[in-house]
Order: C-alpha cells, then sequence, then structure tokens
C-alpha cells in the first residue's frame, strides 16, 4: 500500500483536485476516482484502445498512463465531446451512420476520431483507418465507423 | 375487432431510424457491467489454476485471510452440488449443471489453465488480488491432452471417469473415454461414390478462436436480509445466468433477481454464468455487496471459446456437376466438460445442398481447454472450411463454374433436409444468381491476386420470447422485453412494435427487463431476436389493438366487432363519423375502464434459415506467405431487412470476424498447456487496417413464420469468409489451404512444398 498523491489537472475544461495512488492509471483515476465511467476498459494493456483519451493535444490508451502524470494536464474524455447539450459532430454521425452495435468501443473510437480531425481535418480513407488501428471494434468491422469520421469531418468542414 | 390487416406496405419495417440507446452510447452514459456501482460494494478476484490437468490436494487460505482489508475467500467447498441434472439453456444446448457448478469453481480436479481454485473479496480490487496470491493451493499435476486426435487415440489422459454427454441440437453418445459420436446419413455412401465421375478427399485442422466481445464479463451481487440476491451483469440472456445461479447456489429461481446492464458484445459468450455464482457467493459471505470483474486474460483463459477442429471430408460428384456422395468426419474440442457445438458443425456442413448419399460423424471431444461455447453460427465455420473447399476443388476438376456448381446442387423450397424434414421457403438458387450477376464476380485481378466465393448456412433459432406494452394516455408506448440488446434490437422491436399498432417509432420507448419485471425469455442467441421477440411484441401489439378496439367501441355505444383497425386509425363500421387516432383513443383509456396493457410469452417454430456468400479478393505475397484483403462483397437473405443499415452492420461484422478466423486467430498452448497469447496484442483479431470496406447486398426471401417475413441476420455472415479466402489463395497462387488460422507461416509452407513439388 503506497501514500496517496495529490493531483491537480483539468478534465474536459474543469479544474480537478484529487487523490491518487502512484500505482493508479489514468483508466482507473477518471472511472473510480472521478466517477467518468464513459472511458471503458477492454483490456488493460493497450491493446484495444476502449480507452482512448486526449492528454495535452495527444491520443493516449488511459489504462498505460498512470493517474499522477496528469498533474497539470489537460484531459478531454467522452463526457466533454457535446458541449451545452449540443452533440459533437462525430456523436453525429457515428448514430446516423450506425458506427457501433454493442456501442463499448464507442468512446474511444469518438476520442481518436477526435485527435484525427484536430490533426487532419479532411482525413482519407486510409489515414482513417491508420489511426483508428489502435482501436478494437469486435461488432461492426469498421466500415461504417469508417463512414461516420468521414462524413463527421464534412460536417465540421460545412461549420466552419 | 377484425384481425389488424397487415399494412399493403411498410411504414417502419425497412427504413433507417436512429436507435433510441444511442445517444447514451455516444455520450458515455450508458452503463456496462463495470459502470455499476453500489455503496459498500467489495471487489472480488478470482484465483485461477496455473495447470491445464490437475487433481487439488488443499487449498489453505489462512494467510490470505490474515491481510488487513480481505472480507471474504471462497472455494469449492462453499458450494452444494447441484441437485438438477440436464438443463436446456436454449442454444446454449443441454448439459449437466453438475458440470456447469465445476466450470465455475473447481471441485477436486481442474480441466484447463484458468480453471476457478478460489476468490477473494477485498476492500479494493488490488487488494483482492494481493490476498488471492497468499493462497496457497497444492495440486497433483496430470499429463493434459490438448488436441482431439490425441484425445481420441488408445493411452490419452482421460479427464472425467464418467460424463454425461451434453445435447447441443443433438444428442451424442459416448463411445471412447473422452468423446462422444453421432451419426446421419442417408442414400447408400458405398453406392454414391460408385457413380462419381470425380472424388476429392482431405482433411483440415482449425484451432480454437474467441468470440473476442471488447468488454469483458463483469458483475456485482447483493442480497438482502430475506435471503434474496440481485446480480446486475453484461449478459446475452438475464433468465440464463438467473437459472444458472439458482441451480448453481440452491436458491429458488425466484430469489434470484438478475438485472442487465448494457453488453459490450456477445456473439454466444455471454449467456454462461461464470462470474455470477461466484459473486453471490463471496456477497454472502462478507455479507457486503462484491463486483466481480474478469481481466482480458481471464476472458480468454477461461470462457468458452470455439473448437479448434480435425474434420475429414470426402464428396464426389458427376461429371455434369451432380453431387452424388458426401463422407464427413468431424472432431471438435468440447473442452475441459461435454457438450461443444459439434451437431450444429455437422449439421450445417452440407444442408445448404442436395446430395443422395450422406454420411455424417462427428465427435465431441474433451480436451484441457476452456468448456467450448457457441460464437456466432457454433460449428458452421469450422465445417464450411472443409466442405467450400471440397466443392470449389471438384468444380475445378470438372471445369465448372464455381457458382454454377452450387447452383446446380443448391437445395430449394420444399427439397427434403437431412434432417428429414422439407426445407421451409429459402432463396439460395436467388442469393448466387445474385453473385453471377454482381461486377464483382468478374472484376479484374493481377498476379498473385485471387478470388474465392463461399456459401453459407445456419438455422437460426426461435425459442422462447416475452413482451410487454403499456400504452400512455399522450399515445406513447412503453415497450419492455427480456431480450438483452447486443446490437440495436430495443430500435428493431420498437419499429416491429410501431408497425404493429400503427404509430411512428419515435412513441415506442423500448426497454430490456429484468427477470423480476417482465414475462421468461431464452438469450439473445441465434439470431432470433428481431424474429422471436418481435412475434411476441407484433401479437402484444395485437392484443393492445384488440383492447383498444373494444374501448372505442364502449364509447361509440357499438360491438366490438364493428370497429375496424387500421394504421392506427379507429373507425366504426356502421358510423362514418366516429374516428380516432391511436394518440385520441389513447387519451379516452382512462375513463373507459382505465389504462390498457399486454403482455405475451410465445416461443415461434416456424424459424426462417439464413444463407449468406462472400466473394473476397485477396494479394499473396508470396516470400512471406502474407494475404491481404483487397474487396469484399457480402451477399445475405435477410427475408426482410426491420433496419437494413442494422443488417448491413450485422453481415459486416461477422465478415469481419470470420477474415480474423481465416487469418489470424488462434489459441497458442504450449505442450503443458498454457495460453501462450492471453492478451489482445498476442490474440490478433482484425483492426482498420486489416479489413476493406465491406459491400453488403441484401435479399430478401420472405420468411412465411414471421408476420413481416423477418429472418435472423446475426449469425450466418461469419461462415463464409474462411473458406473463401483459402479459395481465393488457391486462385491466387495454386495451393490448397487446410489449415486455420491461414497465418503467413501456414501460406509459406505451402509455396514452398508447391515449389519443391515443381522441382522434383
Amino acid at each position: 500500500m503506497s501514500t496517496k498523491k495529490r493531483v491537480a489537472a483539468k478534465v474536459n475544461g474543469d479544474a480537478v483536485e484529487f487523490l491518487c495512488e502512484p500505482r493508479q492509471s489514468l483508466l482507473e483515476v477518471l472511472r473510480e476516482v472521478l466517477s467518468m465511467t464513459g472511458t471503458k476498459e477492454g483490456c488493460n494493456d493497450g491493446n484495444c484502445g476502449a480507452c482512448s483519451v486526449i492528454v495535452d493535444g495527444t491520443l493516449v490508451n488511459s489504462c498505460c498512463m498512470l493517474g499522477v502524470e496528469i498533474d497539470g494536464c489537460e484531459v478531454q474524455t467522452v463526457e466533454g465531446l457535446s458541449k451545452n447539450g449540443r452533440l459533437h459532430p462525430l456523436q453525429k454521425t457515428f448514430l446516423e451512420e450506425t458506427g457501433m452495435q454493442c456501442g463499448f468501443c464507442t468512446p474511444g473510437f469518438l476520442m481518436s476520431s477526435k485527435a484525427l480531425l484536430d490533426a487532419h481535418p479532411d482525413p482519407n480513407e486510409h489515414q482513417i483507418r491508420h489511426w483508428l488501428s489502435g482501436n478494437l471494434c469486435r461488432c461492426t468491422g469498421y466500415d461504417k465507423i469508417v463512414r461516420a469520421v468521414k462524413k463527421a469531418a464534412r460536417m465540421q468542414e460545412a461549420e466552419k | 375487432m377484425n384481425k389488424p390487416k397487415k399494412p399493403p406496405g411498410f411504414r417502419v419495417v425497412g427504413t433507417n431510424p436512429i436507435r433510441p440507446d444511442g445517444l447514451d452510447k455516444v455520450t458515455g452514459r450508458a452503463v456496462y457491467g463495470d459502470d455499476f456501482k453500489i455503496a459498500g460494494m467489495l471487489h472480488g478476484h478470482v484465483l485461477r489454476s496455473p495447470h491445464a490437468h490437475a487433481r487439488i490436494k488443499s487449498i489453505d487460505t489462512r494467510k490470505a485471510l490474515r491481510l488487513p482489508g480481505v472480507r471474504a475467500i471462497i472455494t469449492g467447498a462453499d458450494f452444494p452440488k447441484p441437485s438438477v441434472p440436464m438443463v436446456g439453456m436454449g442454444e446454449g444446448g443441454h448439459f449437466d449443471m453438475n458440470d456447469a457448478a465445476d466450470n465455475v469453481i473447481a471441485k477436486k480436479k481442474v480441466f484447463y489453465d484458468g480453471h476457478v481454485v478460489a476468490a477473494v473479496a477485498a476492500d479494493n480490487p488490488h487488494l483482492a488480488e494481493e490476498a488471492a496470491a497468499l493462497i496457497e493451493v497444492k495440486y497433483e499435476v496430470l499429463p493434459p491432452v490438448m488436441d482431439v486426435r490425441s484425445a481420441m487415440a488408445p493411452g490419452a489422459p482421460v479427464l472425467h471417469e464418467t460424463f454425461n454427454p451434453g445435447a447441443f441440437f443433438m444428442k451424442t453418445i459416448k463411445v471412447l473415454p473422452n468423446a462422444s459420436r453421432l451419426e446421419l446419413g442417408a442414400g447408400d455412401i458405398a453406392k454414391g461414390f460408385a457413380e462419381a465421375d470425380v472424388i476429392v478427399e482431405r482433411e483440415f485442422t482449425t484451432e480454437t478462436v474467441h468470440q473476442g466481445y471488447i468488454e469483458s464479463h463483469i458483475c456485482t451481487a447483493q442480497w438482502d436480509e430475506r435471503g434474496q440476491v440481485t446480480i446486475w451483469t453484461t449478459t446475452q440472456g438475464a433468465f440464463a445466468i438467473r437459472d444458472q445461479v439458482a441451480i448453481i447456489c440452491a436458491l429458488p429461481m425466484s430469489h434470484v433477481r438478475v438485472v442487465p446492464l448494457e453488453i459490450g458484445g456477445g456473439f454466444g459468450g455471454k449467456d454462461t454464468a461464470y462470474i455470477e455464482p461466484l459473486a453471490a457467493m463471496l456477497a454472502k459471505k462478507a455479507d457486503r455487496p462484491v463486483k466481480v470483474v474478469m481481466s482480458r486474460a481471464e476472458s480468454l483463459r477461461a470462457t468458452g471459446p470455439s473448437p479448434g477442429t480435425y474434420i475429414k471430408a470426402k464428396m464426389g460428384a458427376k461429371r455434369d456437376g451432380t453431387l452424388v456422395a458426401a463422407d464427413l468426419s468431424l472432431a471438435f474440442e468440447a473442452g475441459g466438460f461435454p457438450g461443444g457445438p459439434i451437431a450444429a458443425g455437422t449439421l450445417t456442413s452440407i444442408t445448404r445442398y442436395n446430395i443422395p448419399n450422406v454420411r455424417l460423424e462427428g465427435f465431441d471431444v474433451l480436451v484441457n481447454k476452456p468448456k467450448m461455447k457457441p460464437y456466432r453460427a457454433p460449428g458452421a465455420t469450422q465445417s464450411h472450411f472443409a466442405v467450400e473447399q471440397l466443392l470449389d476443388e471438384l468444380a475445378e476438376k470438372i471445369g465448372m463454374d464455381p457458382v454454377d456448381f452450387r447452383l446446380k446442387n443448391v437445395m430449394k423450397t420444399g427439397d427434403r433436409l437431412i434432417l428429414g424434414f422439407p426445407s421451409p421457403p429459402i432463396g439460395g438458387a436467388e442469393l448466387l444468381e445474385a453473385v453471377k450477376k454482381h461486377p464483382h464476380y468478374k472484376a479484374p485481378l493481377k498476379e498473385n491476386q485471387g478470388r474465392g466465393m463461399a456459401f453459407g448456412f445456419w438455422f437460426g433459432a426461435g425459442l422462447t420470447s416475452s413482451a410487454e406494452l403499456s400504452v400512455n394516455s399522450d399515445g406513447t408506448v412503453q415497450m419492455c422485453t427480456a431480450s438483452c440488446d447486443l446490437s440495436g434490437t430495443r430500435l428493431t422491436l420498437a419499429m416491429q412494435a410501431a408497425e404493429a399498432l400503427g404509430i411512428d417509432v419515435d412513441d415506442v420507448s423500448p426497454t430490456v427487463g429484468d427477470t423480476h419485471s417482465v414475462g421468461y425469455a431464452l438469450q439473445t442467441v441465434g439470431s432470433r431476436t428481431t424474429f422471436a421477440t418481435g412475434i411476441a411484441v407484433i401479437e402484444t401489439a395485437q392484443k393492445v389493438l384488440q383492447e383498444m378496439a373494444c374501448r372505442a367501441a364502449l364509447l361509440w355505444e357499438t360491438d366490438a366487432a364493428n370497429i375496424n383497425v387500421e394504421n392506427g386509425i379507429f373507425t366504426d363500421r356502421n358510423n362514418p363519423a366516429h374516428k380516432f387516432n391511436f394518440k385520441e383513443l389513447a387519451d379516452k383509456l382512462e375513463h373507459s375502464g382505465g389504462p390498457v396493457s399486454a403482455q405475451s410469452t410465445v416461443t415461434p417454430e416456424r424459424v426462417g434459415f439464413q444463407l449468406a456468400a462472400l466473394l473476397v479478393d485477396v494479394e499473396v505475397d508470396t516470400e512471406t506467405g502474407k494475404v491481404d484483403i483487397l474487396r469484399c462483397t457480402a451477399f445475405q437473405d435477410a427475408g426482410k431487412a426491420v433496419h437494413p443499415d442494422f443488417v448491413a452492420g450485422q453481415v459486416q461484422g461477422g465478415v469481419a470476424q470470420g477474415l480474423g478466423w481465416a487469418l489470424n486467430e488462434e489459441y497458442w498452448y504450449d505442450a503443458k498447456g498454457h495460453l501462450c497469447n492471453a492478451s489482445l496484442l498476442d490474440y490478433r483479431m482484425p483492426t482498420a487496417l486489416d479489413v476493406p470496406m465491406i459491400d453488403v447486398v441484401i435479399l430478401e426471401t420472405p420468411n412465411p413464420g414471421h408476420p413481416y417475413g423477418v429472418r435472423g441476420v446475426g449469425e450466418v455472415p461469419i461462415v463464409p469468409p474462411a473458406a473463401a479466402v483459402a479459395i481465393a489463395i488457391h486462385n491466387a497462387i495454386g495451393v490448397r489451404m487446410d489449415h486455420l488460422p491461414m497465418k503467413p507461416g501456414c501460406v509459406l509452407q505451402k509455396i514452398k512444398d508447391q515449389r519443391a513439388a515443381a522441382a522434383a
């Protein structure tokens, strides 16, 4: 058993302060300490991407980062995607294009897709598949997810 | 009231509305297994056997119990002996509840790497894990047996001194110390092969694979002072879990309430109680709620994968392309306990073709691996891998187009099945014609590229489903079923309710009930929910309309027989001034006898068979043996596609799983029976870079067993890919594949053998 550390960070724009054990992953901190269960655990060893979040602009598997490492960082999770009751274009297109079935991998795919669109607002199919290759989906065969991301890119462009 | 008329066209069925549960899933609000928490909850950790086959000599929990924060430890000794013998679990088959209880937690012997030996509940998950490591178990290690041929050989290590063969679709009879057998036949096999101009014969092996749902198994159990336990879990069937927990923990069924949470994928793997009885017993002993989470490694080591197989197949045809004989012997792993999907694999192997002389033999073989489970069209992918390749070879030898060859032999409506009854309406010929007509079929290919086509069959399932509908005074409707929603079935069921009631789909609010709130239903398995629960929903809607028609009659002071209902409009045959739409009448229910609700429980018999075909183009790297998938077109008969985008999604998902099975996925055991690749890095499922866009062609041959013609769609798309890829590899580089997965090493070996043969 180890001493808990005090960590101060920003999560989805809100300042948060919490105590966590040095051994706790960012995923565990988000889910158990901050009660933000939108970010999912699929493997806990960095191979499925269900826990994808964005830390200081970089896409990470939150199961492979420690909670204490986010001190002073800005974290984006699926809970922060919609603003004031308005869905993010990716959330809309994942619904419209049926880019999910069981929905368990969806938060991770949404965050990876957001990181992609932040870096490449108009991605081609290969870029989409490359950026999403760290996220496993067992239900869809990826076809409708790729379509949803393409459509969200067009939607974001139109909104500009 | 007249019988509600089927609308001339569909208003709701066949459209693509947005699923009502979707918002929760894109915002992170949806509550899956691990998202559920209750105050005072402890965390469980399961101690698992490191040996594939061993006798448990002793278990010492004293050190672990002394660790501060440890609240309870259970072993096999804490469980009663089940008093119920064989139990039917729908598509899960019939199995011996003693085996089911032993699979939950080992009593005297462990039968596979990862078999549960003990479980701990502690204040936090890390502590529980530390405590589990302090439990001392002494084993007498026994030699394991890891594949079907070794297990059937004389002198093989024996798993169980006695066992009850399971029955999944069909009974098997014990014939060897580790195996039971079934046989089916038609005609005269010797005569059939004597008539054949061309005979092909090959042996095939396939490795164990996992369903690979992204959410693992997670549940939470809590007892009350009356001795009733509530279990929140992620499952394909709340009642299935309830029944198993009740029998394994010796509780009245009414004392077990199972609340299904959102489920992060199942594919056949999530209707067996693995951790639920453990959580229940831990919670009872600790007198606190307990959550048990299976890690990814635990889920791969110790849930219910799909069997590895050995298949010996021989088929014969006449020069004109008529199939005359088939002789198949299939041995499927059962895992550590009997009752794998051998019968389904055997029965589906050739059922899509008319073959007069047939012998089918299946073996359910005990090996030191986890108890095998259904995985999407259980058993069919393996048997089709063999049969479709032999058909391709026969067509090649005869010099016939492979689709024409299949068209010549394809089963049609009314043809007698090997099962002994005529085929219900089926659109196999139409499906194959669609393949031939598709531009993909004749598209050009380059060097080292090849195209394969395979044709797949799955029975589908009916089984028991329940539904309840309640009409609100504003004309909206609550709908509750017991069918867990794996992929959007809340919506496909709400669409059928809306269609039947004549209202908008947005006016139907669908929920999945728990075992205390809705009528009994079997699991969401066998592609049956949109079909069978759909029938329950439509029947219930008809009861609602009937009652509402009586109310209209009461209000209009006429006889109910005079009320006409069409598309949600109630009219009086004798008075054209009398007219209510659904909402207007709903508003009047409270004062005409009270709100209206209705319930139905159905067990439909007339299940529509499922057929699918896949066209796949591959490119083989002849230096490394790596196979890339270039193009896929999937064809499937949906009967009637309730939500065409969802149907396409089911097909794409099944094809992608099939491609993973074809090229990458396998359980890797070492000689001692340890699973060496229990992670998603090493158990390699397809990523977005491994599969192309998957075009889907939906055909609709209505199933007369459903009011709207619906067939199940979920399972059969996984069946053709492995065979289609094997055929594509043959067409690319001229080798015949006989092992799954067709990983680079296997393909490269075939290329080397081919070069050596050419040099010789």
